[in-house]
């Protein structure tokens, strides 16, 4: 079964449809494969760090059981497929820790609802990808172990809080990976790495398993390297499940069935309010570029206005704390996690919270627990609520009249590595086009768009909830019509700067 | 919007995280910074706008009260560091309370 004709390079470079293609004409195997993506890992990740454990030994028994069911012809889109997964999908037979100190060697007694699905799928696990702690933040800085580097500069973050999985896809270390978006988690940094990002539809995908940051706002989905294997992923982790009664019960189209054709009657929403100061100019001019593409596809483009965006990342700082204050009041050294110990039980929580968690998931929960305070709770978290009604009547008024809306997806490239660590709410703005879609449950996709200062640009398409079909219609067209996608970035490049990175 | 230390303090007592003196000092900076920014809310009228806790339509999502599966008493304590008798355990919270309990 083993094959000469496909070296490392090649192997690491795939997409899940060609992969599946190759491992279905059993011109591969899924232990070539997965043997492949490890050795790439130990090559390459001490100067990513894109992953917090790689689990080779779990992936070399999946490996091997998805090769004995490619054999029997019983072989899915996903069979025999490495994958990263964020490190906030509760695993079996992996340490879950959300890049947590409080949560170092957490083992979970069961699996998230999409993790499960993956593994029935026959997908293989290659280890738990790095994450700003808890997912709170826009850079993998905020990981309590280590930054993850961006695979295009390594003197730059690879976006975040889904750090990992991005680049991890972007470096070759998996063909795709599963994040989570709560107010732009995944397309960011999908946007940062060059590769493409999906935030579903609110109660498109199961949250179960999936450690909570804010309950209303976080959406799970793919990282790939083209619009069609993120409609093959979110095929797998769609639909409703008993466990998450958010779910929603609308049936789940073929994804695949919607990729292909041009874009004529179709019309593409332009907001104003999507132009921000201190967007830069490349990405201003890349994002200008891949419209006129859109519009030479057959789209129109339409001038559409979204009076309360720039009330989004406001009122988003007031929700997203208040429901992460409460969702983790559940760390307290009591019935799971790291404790230290106390005089009294007051002092055990003090103690173990204080020491366990790092300093964004403190700002975050004192921000919270604030909003949520007696004689505080009108003022701004009612109020907060209330503005989000105003932003989601906004999405609704715009898609009377477009069935998609395009923008940057972050108004700048990857930023350096500790450039903005000193400035919460600098680090915030790094979120401000991704936020208005989770406050509306909406769906956006972030796709490859162009480069600027050498680092990938990315194009961001809004959808109205549950049509993620349309979105993945229009980025297909327009990805199939660029060759953005096909870049790679190289990291054989630098040896001499290393040294430096891997002393982190 | 400025906070003062004993905002800090009290609200830090409310979320039972323990902060030494110069972080309690930077948070407060912090935080009436983001708060300040937060402060551009006030401008919108909101007062016939009712409020969105989350963006579904699903109401009352209900199951049949029927026993299914569940984890095992040793899998849900597997993480626990301290147990008793198949319990989590935790400190006495009762002053005069003589169980040893943890």
């Amino acid at each position: 079964m083993s094959s000469t004709s496909h070296d490392r390079a090649e192997l690491t470079n795939l997409t899940v449809a060609q992969a599946h293609t190759l491992l279905d004409e059993r011109q591969i195997s899924a232990v070539e494969l997965t043997d492949a993506h490890l050795s790439h890992i130990a090559t390459v990740d001490n100067r990513v760090r894109a992953y917090i454990e790689v689990t080779s030994e779990g992936a070399r028994g999946q490996a091997a059981v998805a090769d004995a069911r490619i054999a029997r012809g019983e072989a899915g889109p996903l069979t025999g497929i490495p994958l990263a997964l964020k490190d906030v999908l509760c695993t079996v037979d992996a340490p879950t820790t959300a890049a947590s100190k409080i949560l170092r060697g957490y083992r979970s007694p069961y699996d998230a609802t999409s993790v499960r699905r993956l593994r029935e799928a026959g997908a293989i696990f290659l280890g738990k990808a790095n994450t700003d702690e808890f997912a709170m933040g826009s850079s993998t800085e905020n990981s309590g172990f280590f930054p993850t580097h961006n695979p295009w500069d390594l003197d730059r973050v690879p976006g975040g809080s889904s750090g990992g999985p991005a680049a991890a896809v972007a470096a070759g270390e998996a063909i795709a990976g599963i994040g989570s978006d709560t107010g732009g988690s995944i397309r960011q940094p999908a946007g940062f790495c060059g590769v493409v990002g999906l935030k579903p539809t609110y109660g498109r995908v199961s949250r179960y398993g999936l450690i909570a940051l804010a309950s209303s706002l976080d959406q799970i989905g793919p990282f790939t390297r083209t619009v069609e294997d993120a409609a093959l992923v979110l095929q797998t982790l769609a639909g409703q499940d008993p466990n998450d009664a958010t779910t929603a019960p609308e049936t789940v189209p073929d994804y695949r069935a919607a990729l292909g054709g041009d874009l004529r009657g179709l019309r593409v929403g332009v907001a104003q309010e999507y132009s921000v100061d201190g967007m830069e100019v490349g990405v201003q001019t890349a994002v200008d570029a891949a419209l006129a593409q859109l519009a030479a596809l057959g789209a129109e483009l339409v001038s559409v206005s979204l009076p309360h965006t720039e009330y989004a990342l406001a009122s988003y700082y007031i929700v997203l704390p208040a429901e992460a204050s409460a969702n983790l009041a559940r760390y307290d050294g009591i019935r799971y996690g790291n404790v230290v110990e106390g005089a009294t039980l007051r002092e055990t929580y003090e103690r173990t919270r204080g020491e366990g968690f790092g300093p964004e998931v403190k700002r975050r929960i004192m921000l919270g627990t604030y909003a949520l305070s007696s004689g505080y709770y009108d003022a701004y978290y009612v109020k907060a609520q209330k503005v989000r009604t105003l932003i989601k009547r906004d999405f609704d008024d715009a898609f009377e009249r477009v069935d998609v809306i395009a923008s940057p997806t972050s108004p700048t490239v990857a930023f350096r590595i500790g450039a903005r660590t000193d400035d919460p709410y600098q680090m915030y703005l790094a979120d401000v086009f991704t936020i208005p879609a989770n406050m509306a449950g909406i769906p956006g996709i972030a796709v490859p768009c162009g480069f600027a200062e050498g680092m990938p640009v990315s194009l961001q398409l809004l959808g109205k909830a549950f049509d993620e079909s349309t979105l993945f219609r229009v980025a297909h067209a327009y990805e199939q019509s660029t060759d953005w996608h096909r870049r790679r970035p190289d990291l054989a490049r630098e040896p001499a700067d290393l040294a430096s990175e891997a002393a982190d | 919007m400025s906070l003062s230390l004993a905002d800090v303090e009290h609200v830090a007592m409310l979320a039972r995280l323990g902060l030494p003196t110069e972080e309690r000092e930077r948070l407060r900076e912090q935080l009436s910074t983001i708060l300040g920014h937060i402060e551009v809310l006030n401008r919108l009228d909101t007062e016939n706008i009712a409020p969105t806790a989350q963006v579904l339509p699903l109401v009352n999502v209900l199951r049949d009260d029927e026993a299914r599966p569940s984890l095992s008493q040793e899998a849900a304590l597997a993480n626990a560091p301290h147990t008793r008798d198949g319990f989590f355990a935790v400190q006495a919270i009762l002053a005069g309370t003589e169980e040893e309990s943890a």
